[in-house]
């Protein structure tokens, strides 16, 4: 299975040949775009001053079905493809980017389980994900490894068909909302820190107790909390792949270009206000360029780039997945990691840009430029896997890269 | 000859593998990365490798199954090292 077939639907049969009166489906970014418009726009202020879990943006995208986006038809879910999934993520950016990412973040779960969730209860999770919407979270990080997420130093317990795990997890985003948390750990108390397998971690056997709070600048409705994790259930919630090449080719990349899409909702949200603003000054003198339609042009020449950018990285993503030696070249990697740091890096120009535009209108909070929000989340973007390790990482593999 | 690059693989992979167990417990087909090679040290045993046996290593080999095994190291460096011998 891959994510990349898209199997979305744009009309409706009328087995009995009558003329359907129904409404026309919305096409996938025009139901992402509705819902960002009715439900999570009208809560992101509340949910970023608060630092509160975006609630009614997650009851909406699963009364939708989009939870289950990423997931094949045949098993339930929308069948959309990654591209598809990401002008989603685009559309919700737009309007709230703490609800965005909870909605990326737990995609990129769905995706390791549709791509290498093989066993039979790994198959039964991702039914149910579909047919009753559950929310999917992730524990990669762990106290004492030091951000590297290709390292554990806890372990799966293995007792005949049952495991057991206790992680030190400094962070689980919107985990104390989640139905599973796909957790990484050692394969067994004997591997290796490398030797690594994904386990879903099932509510009904989870238990979170709080290490540490959120009152963070940004990205505040994604209740980034920390957590020790206690797990037990059944072996077959292993997923049979090893980490390192779930990590490779699926999480990785499908977070960078989940990651870079939701940048760039941001980055063209922050573009349409400073549009917006000389557009009301151009309609008070017309016959007279405003002074900030220079920056203006400025700003959309690197919107675009952004926009290219991301929409290259989507294709490339869709044709390697084709070719799935290609997902493991180092070339792959190298530009997979290159786009994270690229679009966390134009996030932040956009926004500044913008707020350059907007003066002071945008600088106070409460008027229709305020860019306070986005600018503090935009500062995220770098930090969420820090750009110095990403940049080490292809310093090491420039190394022996042939192809340019 | 065999064995004198199966030597040659296990005192590179020995120097640059990071491994956390000795190099001489680890058989031919044994799991390199279950054995502790991490990404970032696979990378530095390519480099040595390359040193080594004085080759570069083509885009096409240079994927995670190649440095699964001792085995399979030589089966690459072997393909490559008969390439260059049938050119000359």
């Amino acid at each position: 299975m891959s994510t990349t077939a898209d199997q979305t639907t744009t009309g409706r049969s009328t087995p009995d040949g009558a003329v359907d009166r129904r409404p026309p489906e919305l096409s996938p970014q025009a139901l992402a775009a509705q819902i960002g418009a009715a439900v999570v726009g009208p809560a992101a202020e509340d949910v970023d001053a608060r630092a509160r879990f975006p609630h009614e943006a997650v009851d909406a995208l699963r009364e939708a079905g989009m939870l289950g986006a990423l997931i094949p038809q045949a098993m339930g879910g929308l069948g959309w493809s990654l591209d598809t999934v990401a002008h989603a993520v685009t559309e919700l950016a737009h309007h709230c980017s703490s609800a965005a990412m909870v909605f990326a973040m737990h995609q990129i779960q769905v995706a390791c389980l549709v791509n290498h969730g093989g066993t039979e209860r790994l198959i039964d999770l991702t039914e149910r994900v579909a047919s009753e919407g559950l929310l999917l979270a992730s524990a990669t990080t762990e106290v004492g490894i030091g951000g590297n997420v290709r390292q554990s130093s806890c372990a799966v317990e293995r007792d005949h068909s049952e495991f057991r795990l206790v992680k030190h997890a400094p962070v689980i985003s919107y985990g104390e909302y989640a139905d599973a948390v796909l957790a990484t750990a050692r394969r067994s108390g004997e591997s290796q820190p490398n030797d690594q397998v994904l386990v879903a971690c099932r509510r009904q056997g989870l238990a979170l107790e709080e290490t540490s709070g959120w009152d963070a600048l940004g990205f505040r409705g994604t209740c980034s909390l920390g957590f020790l994790l206690t797990a037990s259930g059944d072996a077959g919630d292993i997923l049979p792949d090893p980490y390192a090449d779930i990590s490779s080719q699926t999480m990785l990349p499908v977070s960078h270009i989940l990651w870079s899409s939701l940048w760039f909702g941001m980055a063209s949200a922050a573009a349409d206000k400073a549009r917006s603003f000389v557009q009301t000054a151009a309609r008070k003198s017309p016959g007279t360029t405003p002074p900030n339609a220079l920056r203006l042009a400025e700003l959309t020449m690197v919107l675009e780039q952004f926009h290219d950018l991301v929409v290259v990285a989507r294709s490339r993503y869709a044709a390697a997945v084709l070719d799935p030696d290609q997902t493991r070249s180092i070339g792959f990697a190298i530009a997979m990691n290159s786009l994270k740091v690229s679009a966390s890096t134009l996030v932040v120009d956009v926004v500044q840009r913008a707020l350059l535009i907007c003066g002071m209108a945008g600088y106070s909070n409460g008027t229709p430029y305020s860019l306070g929000r986005l600018l503090r989340d935009s500062f995220g973007a770098q930090l969420m896997v820090n750009n110095d390790r990403i940049y080490a990482n292809n310093a090491q593999l420039l190394l022996v890269h042939r192809n340019g | 000859m065999n064995e004198q690059m199966e030597d040659q693989i296990r005192q590179v992979v020995a120097a640059y593998g990071r491994l956390p167990v000795d190099i001489s417990t680890v058989r031919r087909t044994d799991d390199l990365y279950r054995a502790g090679l991490t990404s970032h040290a696979s990378v530095n045993v390519m480099l040595g490798l390359e040193d080594a046996f004085d080759v570069e290593l083509p885009d096409e080999l240079l994927r995670k199954s190649t440095f699964q095994t001792v085995a399979a190291i030589e089966v690459a460096l072997r393909s490559l090292v008969e390439n260059e011998q049938a050119r000359n």
